[in-house]
């Protein structure tokens, strides 16, 4: 027993280490100067520098770009949880004979590619005077997160026994007094892994930022790609970017991964 | 206070009819038992009462006054589950004062209110505790607390003690009706355990089927059913039915003597049989005797120290006053 689990040990730090590594080749990157960066056979041991920073930081606001990320990423979410709370209340609770339907119908939408809806999508935030702005992306993200919100607040809420509901029916006076106090202190935890996760994935989003976008509203994954340029490909650079990129979102992931591994798990486990 | 009266209630779920049409009557104060098998549609009748379902059709009234279409909150009823459903984020202390704090009462007087309801119900010492923390005859007892502090027009019990061993349910059974002596209050309780049935209720409502079947005082469904089912319903072990030519003597297509109301004999009676499995119970025995020209075997109620072996010839004679005749559509013959 012991010997198997000293193995799943190492074989969890090795299975870690394969996830981890690319970070930590970036990482590494970043700190190489040009010419150290594409070297082969790659070298491990080299002097680090900062230099790197200073240029991505010189070339580009990269403060400008987080904080579009940080606006649009957090608006977005809001947005979807305040409109998925209700949505996901009223399939769990009120369910009639279509509630499985829409929802299937809900999450088939995530199956589309987002390409078959581009030029359609350009053309309407053109006309409407969405395109480089921090509204549009929001509006798009949030629409994007929707089924996925949805689902996990349904089921997380499924899990909640009706006969609560009932009983807070039976002594308050009106929905918005029993979500308040009832539904939503039981299921803030909920709420709040699924709005990491919808901040994550609007963070790491590039496809919609890259061409709705400009400069104005456009967030790091831009600042990212930008490094890849008909000036050519600047590997120490690029990973300078993708460092600076990543670490608010690591920062955050690394503060609240409880919580993180809660949602992501939830309703897998009874 | 609290007196409420179905008209023609009837209820259903899409194209499916669970309840036809109700006509019932609950006086103020009364302790009423609704009992079943699952699938009488009980609980859905108990949930119209509560406002938790839409009454498809038909009238309820509250002292007179129609309440049909009032929210649940505010029909002023307590409604206890079986499940008990208290909120899981709440202490005792909090679940038993939300209903007060929704009613916007200050928190001095609902301390006050806590600390009496914990009193009677002896929950004193587990105020601050989660409902996860307690036993499960706790947790119901602070269900219950959540009821009285409201001091409600009338309390629902939706099968409460289904969710309790056995010795626990005896005792909670006590304990329900002793607090419905204290406080006087009508008391509407759902059961499908005809012995709670008959020990608590003041009036029983029979269901099957969505439709009730007899109404009436524990007594008086037990020594005069008005049809086959409450008379297989009510009393524990069921009345043994007899039909053929058994019955036909009486005039009768079907005939019911209860197993506490048959004689044995080792010599002489009415019908001859043989012994089958016999239950001792200490205080009394349930004979299973097979008796000629009868498919089923009838069962026997006689006292605790009777030694009988399995395959035994032994006569039996039913009381012939406590004899109950149907005809062919089940209804009693009176």
């Amino acid at each position: 027993m012991k010997s198997n689990r000293v193995l799943l040990s190492i074989l969890g730090w090795v299975i870690g280490f394969i996830i981890f590594f690319p970070i930590l080749w970036m990482v590494m990157a970043s700190l190489k100067t040009e010419i150290d960066a594409v070297a082969t056979p790659p070298s491990f041991f080299f002097t680090p520098t900062l230099e790197n920073y200073f240029v991505v930081q010189n070339r580009s606001n990269y403060l400008n770009y987080a904080w579009n990320s940080i606006v649009i990423s957090v608006f977005a979410t809001l947005l979807a949880i305040l409109i998925a709370v209700p949505a996901s209340y009223s399939f769990a609770f009120r369910p009639t004979k279509r509630t499985k339907f829409k929802l299937v119908w809900i999450l088939s939408t995530k199956m589309m590619p987002p390409v078959g809806v581009l030029i359609p999508m350009y053309l309407f935030y053109k006309n409407m005077g969405l395109l480089d702005t921090h509204l549009g992306l929001i509006l798009i993200y949030t629409l994007m997160n929707l089924p996925i919100v949805i689902w996990v607040l349904y089921t997380y809420f499924k899990d909640i026994p009706q006969e609560i509901l009932e009983a807070a029916q039976m002594e308050c006076d009106g929905l918005l007094k029993i979500f308040l106090y009832i539904l939503l202190p039981l299921s803030k935890s909920a709420i709040f892994s699924t709005s990491l996760l919808s901040i994550v994935l609007i963070w790491n989003e590039s496809f919609w930022s890259l061409n709705l976008t400009a400069f104005e509203a456009a967030p790091l994954t831009a600042f990212i790609s930008s490094y890849s340029s008909p000036e050519g490909l600047f590997w120490a650079k690029l990973s300078a970017a993708s460092t600076l990129a990543i670490l608010p979102i690591m920062f955050l992931g690394w503060v609240t991964q409880k919580q993180m591994v809660k949602g992501l798990t939830l309703g897998a486990v009874k | 206070m609290g007196s409420i009266n179905l008209v023609g209630v009837s209820k259903s779920f899409g194209d499916v009819l669970v309840i036809p049409s109700v006509d019932l009557e609950v006086n103020e104060g009364e302790f009423v038992v609704f009992v079943g098998p699952s699938g009488s549609g009980k609980s859905t009748l108990l949930r119209l009462i509560a406002g938790l379902e839409e009454v498809s059709k038909g009238r309820i009234e509250f002292n007179g006054q129609d309440m049909t279409n009032l929210a649940p909150a505010k029909r002023g009823l307590a409604m206890v589950f079986q499940s008990y459903a208290l909120y899981p984020h709440m202490s005792v202390r909090e679940n038993i004062g939300f209903p007060l704090k929704m009613a916007s009462m200050p928190k001095s007087e609902i301390a006050a209110k806590v600390q009496e309801a914990a009193k009677i119900l002896n929950l004193s010492e587990y105020l601050e505790r989660k409902p996860r923390q307690l036993s499960g005859g706790q947790r119901q007892r602070v269900a219950i607390g959540r009821a009285i502090v409201r001091q409600p027009k009338a309390f629902l019990f939706d099968e409460p003690l289904s969710n309790l061993d056995a010795a626990l349910r005896i005792n909670m059974r006590l304990e329900i009706m002793e607090l419905h002596q204290q406080l006087k209050t009508t008391m509407i309780y759902v059961t499908h355990d005809q012995v709670e049935a008959m020990t608590m209720a003041d009036k029983i409502v029979v269901l099957d089927h969505g439709n009730i079947e007899q109404v009436g005082s524990p007594l008086d469904l037990y020594r005069a059913p008005d049809n086959l089912f409450v008379a297989g319903f009510i009393g524990a072990p069921r009345m043994n039915f007899l039909d053929g030519g058994e019955a036909s003597r009486y005039n009768a297509t079907t005939i019911g003597v209860r197993p506490e109301h048959v004689q044995i004999s080792k010599s002489s009676g009415l019908w001859t049989g043989k012994v089958g499995v016999s239950e001792h119970l200490g205080s009394d025995t349930f004979l299973h005797v097979n008796v000629e020209g009868q498919q089923a075997p009838l069962t026997v109620r006689t006292d605790g120290e009777v030694q009988l072996n399995y395959g035994e010839t032994i006569y039996l004679s039913p009381e012939e006053d406590k004899i109950h005749k149907f005809d062919n559509n089940g209804k009693a013959i009176r």
